[in-house]
């Protein structure tokens, strides 16, 4: 039995909203068991997010109409990444019309206008957040597309759906610069999702936070909105990393079972990546933000080495 | 084995040997430049086996085997030797920032590729295009001989433009006459002892290794 394709397509909107605070709060218990914490549970994001939702808002008077804004941009350009990135199937209405580049701009606009909002209120925590937040995002950015890039040069498209079918067509098989693209883009995933050795996502300390600083004013829905929002965009980068390096399993049709077993391969995907994850978080310490530039200079040494790879190995 | 899979194994290799030479560049502490150095032996051990298998040289197994007890095993346990007896394992310093030798690096395996890829268009052999790749390697160490004050690193250096050259040998031609790389290695061995002894006595002398101080030879004026 075939599917239609925008029911694949709200499907797999329905899953990145509703598996990816299980998949936050996995990382989480995985990340109590191995500190020897009790764990709240792999459904406490959920809780948190419920709770948010019912509490009112505190707003400060000065807030401008970016401070109300911004979280539904945010909320709303991670439901469309995630509508562009092929988690189930090959066959997503809307991944015709965006491609990898469009998907690092997304993320750019939820960035941009977090550090604006966090600059809005006009408190010395935002405004410094959104600088370290800047100052991230500016090394990041052209490490992430030169990654992908690289990527893309192998499958000689920009357009995910067309890199997994490259991928399953068996042309590439031994890449070294595919390794090297993967090595970078983990790099960049974990300073483009705020994980430990660029920002730790669980401090409030005000001396190390980065992310939280910028949405330190925020409360009640708005609040709610950004924090589920920041679990999808862990969930979107790790299917990220799966749709262009290890593919295998998502379905190519619309067929059903070939999408209910999708489903499953993902589920375990997202199980072993959580712990990986956790197992890198707590290996490594927080780096120095002064630091962060050599981390982030050896992401985009190891996508250009990639990309240098391919024209001179392949 | 088949060969197709084989000259893709031999690049990849290639891709890890041109990794760990960039990892030497950047790295900052001691034990893990010597630990890469060790690695990147290790990866130049296989890959030569992997040559001869593609070759069918026979001479290049012994060589693969002489790499691995050499690079892998002995001139990394004289290297830790010397670095506990000299007790010189903190922060290496560097005279250029990293991430400016980070981009100086890449510019050298542009430039490598540049002025092999004439040589690559005349070879037939399987491992003609790992080439450009030994020769970055070899420009590699000589940028970390420049770029770091220390001894023991320009040492490392020296030793990881050896591997690029033994590299080369074995891309370009399928390794050298068995003599020659016989020599080549009781050399390398040689020298880290002459090494060793030097290590010593520039300790003892200036009291640092650092070649900075060895401006000073002359008497206080």
């Amino acid at each position: 039995m075939k599917l239609y394709r925008f029911v694949i397509e709200f499907l797999q909107l329905a899953i990145l909203l509703g598996v990816a605070p299980a998949f936050t709060g996995w990382v989480r218990m995985l990340k109590c068991w191995s500190q020897g914490r009790t764990s709240a549970g792999i459904f406490q994001p959920y809780r948190d997010i419920l709770k948010l939702f019912s509490k009112d808002i505190f707003l400060a008077d000065n807030a401008s109409w970016i401070f109300r804004f911004t979280p539904y941009l945010v909320f709303g350009t991670a439901v469309l990444a995630g509508a562009i990135i092929p988690m189930l199937s090959l066959e997503l209405p809307i991944a015709s019309t965006a491609d990898v580049i469009v998907l690092v701009a997304l993320f750019a606009i939820a960035r941009f206008f977090t550090a604006l909002a966090g600059m809005d209120i006009g408190t010395a925590f935002g405004g410094m957040g959104s600088s370290r937040e800047m100052t991230i995002a500016s090394l990041a950015e052209p490490a992430m597309l030169m990654a992908i890039f690289t990527v893309s040069l192998a499958s000689k498209s920009t357009s995910l759906s067309q890199m997994v079918h490259v991928i399953y067509s068996g042309q590439i098989a031994l890449r070294p610069s595919l390794a090297f693209a993967f090595f970078a883009f983990i790099l960049i995933a974990l300073a483009e999702t705020g994980r430990i050795p660029v920002d730790n996502p669980a401090t409030h300390l005000e001396l190390t936070m980065i992310h939280e600083a910028m949405i330190l004013e925020y409360s009640g829905r708005h609040l709610a909105l950004i924090e589920w929002a920041s679990m999808m965009k862990l969930f979107l980068f790790v299917m990220l990393g799966v749709a262009a390096f290890a593919p295998w399993g998502i379905a190519e049709s619309g067929d059903i079972i070939a999408i209910s077993l999708a489903f499953v391969f993902m589920l375990l995907k997202l199980v072993i990546v959580g712990i990986v994850l956790v197992m890198i978080e707590t290996g490594l310490a927080k780096m120095r933000i002064f630091r962060l530039t050599e981390f982030l200079g050896s992401a985009f040494l190891l996508a250009t080495l990639g990309m240098l790879s391919f024209f001179i190995l392949e | 084995m088949d060969l197709n899979v084989a000259a893709q194994l031999n690049s990849f290799l290639a891709a890890f040997v041109l990794l760990t030479a960039f990892g030497m560049l950047v790295q900052r502490r001691m034990y893990g430049l010597v630990h890469l150095f060790t690695w990147q032996g290790f990866f130049l051990s296989i890959n030569t086996a992997v040559v001869g298998f593609v070759a069918g040289k026979h001479h290049l197994y012994i060589s693969s085997i002489l790499t691995l007890s050499l690079k892998v095993i002995l001139l990394p346990y004289i290297l830790h030797v010397l670095i506990r007896r000299l007790k010189v394992h903190k922060e290496v310093e560097v005279v250029v920032n990293i991430p400016m030798t980070m981009m100086m690096g890449i510019a050298l395996v542009i430039f490598s590729y540049y002025l092999m890829a004439p040589v690559t268009q005349l070879s037939t052999l399987v491992t003609r295009s790992t080439l450009a790749v030994a020769l970055a390697t070899v420009m590699i160490g000589l940028l970390m001989m420049i770029t770091r004050k220390h001894a023991v690193t320009q040492i490392i250096g020296f030793l990881a433009m050896e591997n690029g050259l033994f590299f080369a040998a074995t891309s370009a031609t399928y390794g050298m006459p068995l003599v020659v790389e016989l020599g080549v290695a009781l050399d390398i061995l040689i020298a880290a002892f002459i090494f060793g002894i030097f290590f010593f006595h520039i300790h003892t002398t200036f009291d640092s290794l650092d070649v900075d101080q060895m401006a000073r030879l002359k008497e206080e004026d």
